[in-house]
């Protein structure tokens, strides 16, 4: 806690969203068990609201990891998709080695893309994830690594603004192209699916639904609280006068490639924590996950809902995408063209997103 | 304090072919105050810009004590103990009076470090005595991209005081100041240069006048005279140098 903060009392629009924030989360808390009661219940939630905020919880959370990362270090990524991808892939990885030998060829160790491909045996990189905890642990290490070391390459070399966010694009891309191979041994276009169970529970009944989805919720929260603490002490406040005037801090003998990467890392984690939570709940994943648009989406959210803000990341990826939701049914044709006009209107008008709006009117 | 010298000897910088500095020596001494003037594209930035590691010599030694400052980046060099004043006061304007100067406050400065950071009682007074000897207690939350000119100039010299370098390099304090802000900054300045070394660059020769410090007098990027304030003044290279010939 930062002994400056102290000193101001919260505003009312402060105390107003952390209501709004603790009502919402109760909000969500009640939706699986409100799913419970019988459809003609006027309270009853539908399966697929269910589903579909479970989902938007996940992206909660990439936002959150992007507006570490962009918001606050100042570092724009237009590939936060791709640790999002990774995280959900050696998700899917640990699924598919609890298939075992119900899939449909039952071999009893091979997926069935292996056997259909004509592999022999497991390729290296496809041993331990069997276990639940290290696959866990990959989840979070795979997109870690893979930061740092772009991190380290782009950093070192001060590589900043739109250079860097090209980088970021290109790596999704790459990897793209790469995962839609099939010698990849990642089931090439068609990816993972057709999981049956994670921690001994079936995926396809309710209590998995609903188990899944608070446990998204609960990470969501964690890594709320996370950011929070990481933003409000001083390393918050290096990586805000980072992203202000990064030269200037180098001259207060801070190391600002340390730090830049110190944030990415963590952000990358982040966004893998939530792709291993999203998988299991859509059922599949696949190199789609990695197109640079999703990426992108991905800033639009965080630009919406405010940069710099916590809150504002996380109303970003749920008005953005209930947006989404409505208008990819009500008028799928238009979807991408609000998006596009979505982030201009926002850039031009409210470069402070929805919580910039919300702080005018607490004024 | 041990005290260290500042040492340039036959430091050549090269861009594109342009020679922002040609074989230039200088030497400051522990605790010595130094003006360096000169005309517009003498070298006098470039020169600041090798001292504190932005720009590397093409030829030439630069050292800090026993340090090779040729070696070193940005950051390493502000923790040797060598702090910048830039010409365009380059203040973080998200955060508040009293976080710039906590962020420059002497601590580690790793990112396990500051995210473990508790400001001590001890740090807060050295904050609070900052503020009062730069004119800003009154200003302490107020996010510094708000303050004027002049006070965003002091909070940078404040936050030099609170980082305590051993050597200062102060480029242009002055410049856009009103004759009141001018004072206030000279008598800012003089209070630091009684415990540091310092290095100003200065176009202002009324000003270099009141420092009462020996004068360095650059010219496309090598030295053209040295010595006191009357003594550079009289010197014919000079004259024709800043009068035109």
């Amino acid at each position: 806690m930062s002994a400056t903060a102290l000193d101001t009392p919260p505003s009312r629009l402060r105390l107003g969203l952390r209501a709004g924030m603790i009502g919402a989360v109760c909000l969500l808390a009640a939706f699986p068990v409100l799913n419970q009661l019988p459809e003609t219940h006027a309270l009853h939630v539908s399966d697929f609201l269910v589903s579909v905020s479970g989902k938007w919880i996940c992206y909660a959370i990439l936002a959150l990891s992007l507006d570490l990362a962009w918001g606050y270090a100042g570092i724009l990524s237009l590939g936060h998709g791709a640790f999002f991808a990774l995280g959900g892939y050696a998700m899917g990885m640990h699924l598919m080695r609890l298939i075992g030998p119900r899939g449909v060829y039952g071999h009893p160790v091979l997926p069935d893309f292996m056997v259909f491909l004509g592999y022999r045996e497991l390729p290296w990189y496809w041993l331990g994830f069997d276990n639940v905890a290290f696959a866990m642990l990959m989840v979070l290490l795979v997109p870690g690594v893979l930061a740092l070391v772009l991190g380290w390459l782009c950093f070192r070399s001060r590589i900043t603004g739109v250079y860097l966010s090209i980088i970021t694009q290109a790596m999704t891309y790459a990897l793209m192209l790469a995962f839609f191979r099939n010698d990849m041994g990642f089931g090439g276009n068609n990816g993972f699916t057709d999981f049956k169970e994670l921690l001994g529970m079936p995926l396809n009944t309710g209590a998995a639904r609903a188990a899944l989805f608070y446990a998204s919720l609960v990470s969501l929260v964690v890594c709320y609280l996370l950011c929070r603490w990481m933003t409000a002490t001083k390393y918050g406040r290096v990586l805000t006068a980072i992203r202000d005037a990064e030269s200037r801090v180098r001259f207060l003998g801070y190391d600002v490639t340390r730090h830049k990467l110190f944030a990415f890392v963590a952000s990358a984690m982040m966004a893998g924590l939530a792709g291993a939570l999203y998988v299991p709940q859509v059922g599949i994943i696949n190199p789609g996950e990695f197109s640079p648009g999703n990426s992108i989406e991905a800033v639009v959210w965080v630009a919406v809902g405010g940069r710099g803000t916590l809150v504002g990341a996380v109303l970003g990826a749920f008005s953005v995408n209930g947006l989404k939701t409505w208008l990819t049914s009500a008028a799928p044709d238009l979807w991408l063209f609000v998006l596009g006009g979505l982030f201009v209107a926002v850039t031009l008008f409210l470069p402070k997103g929805l919580i910039g709006l919300l702080q005018g009117r607490g004024k | 304090m041990k005290g260290r010298r500042l040492y340039l000897d036959g430091v050549s910088v090269v861009f594109d072919g342009f020679r922002a500095l040609n074989n230039l020596a200088l030497v400051v001494e522990p605790g010595e105050m130094r003006a360096v003037i000169g005309p517009n594209g003498a070298g006098k930035t470039t020169m600041m810009d090798v001292i504190t590691g932005k720009t590397r010599p093409t030829a030439g030694i630069a050292t800090f004590g026993d340090s090779d400052l040729t070696r070193m980046d940005e950051a390493a060099i502000a923790n040797l103990g060598i702090g910048r004043k830039f010409q365009k006061p380059t203040v973080f304007d998200a955060l508040t009076v009293f976080e710039n100067l906590e962020l420059a406050l002497k601590a580690p400065r790793g990112p396990i470090a500051c995210l473990r950071w508790i400001l001590s009682g001890e740090g807060r007074t050295r904050v609070e005595e900052v503020m009062t000897e730069t004119g800003l207690t009154d200003r302490a939350q107020d996010p510094a991209g708000i303050l004027s000119h002049g006070q965003r100039q002091w909070l940078e010299i404040g936050m030099l005081m609170m980082q305590d370098p051993e050597l200062l390099l102060v480029d242009e304090p002055v410049a856009g100041m009103t004759d009141a802000e001018t004072e206030h900054t000279a008598a800012l300045l003089a209070r630091i240069a009684g415990k540091h070394s310092v290095v100003v660059v200065e176009h202002d020769l009324e000003f270099v006048r009141a420092l009462g410090c020996r004068v360095t007098v650059l010219h496309e990027g090598s030295v053209l005279s040295e010595g006191s304030i009357d003594h550079v003044q009289n010197d014919p290279r000079v004259v024709e140098v800043y009068l035109g010939r």
